[in-house]
């Protein structure tokens, strides 16, 4: 549309701009916006570029330079303002896109339900008195609600494909190496990865196409080709075997609908020319035990940085510099956060690291291999995101366990580092609302093609229904 | 480590707290004592699994060393560095006194 001429890139800039406006007050979904800006880089856009003209939203962790990044914590909420760009960032710039607003995210990405960000609560865009989901909850929700064509997003143990679920977007996890992490506010190093959320599979292989590759900067970045996503894109499903891991299906927690919704779209799948297998990931069980050891260990360490030196947020009684980080620490971060140091710093503590985390980094090859073995007889893994469509605000408020639990098939993927993408898969009636659900497709390590074309399959599949 | 009633381990979370420089209020460690309990809980179903023989995985992907030639480029500018800090004079970072003199 763009380059025929149909729109300008000023006027996409400017429709985001109302959206926003019209809109925001009730949703919630981002933490700043710039369209001063925004309209002078749109009209500089180049078009011919991948992206150029087009106006992408960032979750608030990432960098961006002379734009602030505030991770949803007061301890980097005031007086913060990126002196680097993120690599994707500057990838983003690279291919065209206008960078002009942040969006809202559970406190440093802790969380799965964008209740932790300390600044604001973004509500699902389908029941206002629900969350969006999260840690990337403002990503999925303006996209969701037409205030952003694209947003990018982070995903440590479902922080992308969760909250795309929840809202009814689609929200891709690249494999651990795939993109760069450079720029991205550090949570759980071993897992954490940056990926799009956007209206359609189409777009999403775009934007990867744009954020992919290797970088000097990332020393786990991968040199791995990095091949064309949406040449392959349409190839469709018949003659693909979808493996369904009992252990998801079987699950206590899983919801009746959500359950009827991905078997039904299974059904039109394998209608279609797939081949639906059986398999087992018996590890499954384990997983979050493994990913409430390690991610919250990686987070102990990572954070450290926030001690009120270098920036945000510095608390001087002139008691000298040990009660500064204690004072600067306490009031600078939010309960969930103070949570996962806690829990960090005693996973890795004399005497339990070897109960705790050395045990948990064993469980994680058994979870990879696996995975790995169920790999070499199907070509993708399908079933539900989440086990139930959003829930109420508040309703777990004294209890983070309960979401903890909900995230048991989206941490296997981060665990083995492989690939997962959520896409919309019909609604459900839910506690009186109706909620979308996501179908979850899950991929090989690097194999995003074969997930994006899964995907893309079966929104064919839903929007010809 | 003492055990409770339940069999599951305790943390005694002001003194792990302290090693993570955080400062906690009574209400925090009380709110904290418990809600720390259910997750350990959780977390200990991990004793269930053997995992004799099985190596630990750090990355997901094998990360190597890369060796490049050492070139000097632009990196940070000090100044929108020092734009950020709490504290800072003569173009650098402030710092409360660490050592006695």
């Amino acid at each position: 549309m763009l380059l025929g001429g149909e729109t300008t890139s000023r006027e996409i800039v400017e429709s985001v701009a109302t959206a926003i406006s019209a809109q925001d007050e009730a949703i919630g979904g981002y933490l700043s916006a710039d369209f001063e800006r925004a309209i002078i880089e749109a009209e500089a856009a180049d078009l011919s570029l991948p992206l150029g003209g087009i106006p992408i939203a960032l979750k608030d962790n990432i960098n961006a330079l002379e734009h602030p990044c505030s991770c949803g914590s007061r301890f980097l909420e005031s007086g913060y303002n990126s002196p680097y760009d993120a690599t994707v960032s500057a990838l983003l710039k690279q291919a065209g896109a206008v960078l002009y607003g942040r969006t809202n995210l559970d406190e440093f990405a802790m969380g799965s339900s964008t209740e932790n960000s300390a600044i604001k609560q973004t509500r699902n865009p389908h029941d206002t008195s629900r969350i969006p989901g999260g840690s990337s909850g403002g990503s999925a929700a303006v996209v969701a609600a037409d205030m952003a064509v694209a947003a990018l997003g982070s995903d440590t143990g479902g922080s992308i494909r969760q909250p795309a679920s929840h809202c009814g977007v689609v929200g891709l996890k690249p494999s651990y190496g795939r993109v760069s992490r450079y720029g991205l506010v550090a949570f759980a190093s071993s897992l954490d990865q940056i990926g799009p959320v956007t209206k359609t599979v189409e777009d999403a292989a775009l934007v990867l196409q744009v954020i992919a590759g290797d970088d000097p900067k990332d020393s786990t970045c991968l040199p791995a080709e990095v091949p064309d996503y949406t040449s392959t894109l349409d190839k469709g499903i018949a003659g693909m075997r979808i493996g369904l891991p009992r252990e998801f299906f079987a699950d206590q927690a899983l919801d009746s609908g959500v359950r009827s919704n991905v078997e039904e779209a299974l059904g039109l799948l394998e209608g279609q020319g797939a081949e639906l297998v059986e398999i087992a990931l018996p590890s499954t069980e384990y997983a979050v035990a493994v990913y409430y050891i390690l991610a919250p260990a990686e987070a102990s360490s990572n954070l450290s940085r926030y001690d009120g030196i270098r920036y945000g947020q510095r608390v001087d009684n002139g008691e000298g510099v040990v009660p500064l980080y204690r004072e600067s620490r306490a009031e600078g971060f939010g309960p969930e956060v103070k949570r996962r140091i806690i829990l960090g710093t005693y996973v890795l503590s004399s005497g339990y690291s070897g109960k705790y985390y050395l045990k948990a980094q064993k469980a994680r090859t058994l979870i990879q291999k696996e995975y790995k073995e169920a790999f070499k007889d199907v070509d993708v893994i399908m079933g539900p995101v989440s086990p139930k469509p959003a829930r109420k605000i508040g309703a777990h408020s004294e209890s983070p366990l309960e979401d903890y639990l909900a995230d048991v098939y989206t941490i296997s993927a981060n665990l083995a580092g492989i690939c997962g993408l959520s896409v919309p898969c019909g609604t459900v009636n839910f506690e009186g609302s109706e909620l979308p659900v996501g179908l979850q497709i899950l991929g090989p390590h690097l194999a995003e093609s074969q997930i994006l074309r899964a995907g893309r399959a079966w929104e064919k599949i839903r929007d010809s229904g | 480590m003492s055990e409770s009633q339940s069999g599951s381990p305790e943390i005694d979370v002001r003194y792990t707290a302290d090693l993570a420089r955080l400062k906690l209020t009574d209400q925090e460690v009380a709110r904290f004592q418990q809600q720390f309990g259910d997750i350990l809980k959780l977390v200990d179903t991990l004793t269930k699994l053997d995992v004799e023989g099985v190596e630990p995985t750090a990355h997901p992907a094998p990360v190597l060393d890369i060796m490049r030639e050492d070139e000097v480029e632009v990196n940070l500018m000090k100044d929108r560095v020092l734009e950020n800090a709490p504290d800072s004079a003569l173009n650098q970072i402030r710092v409360p006194k660490v050592v006695d003199a």
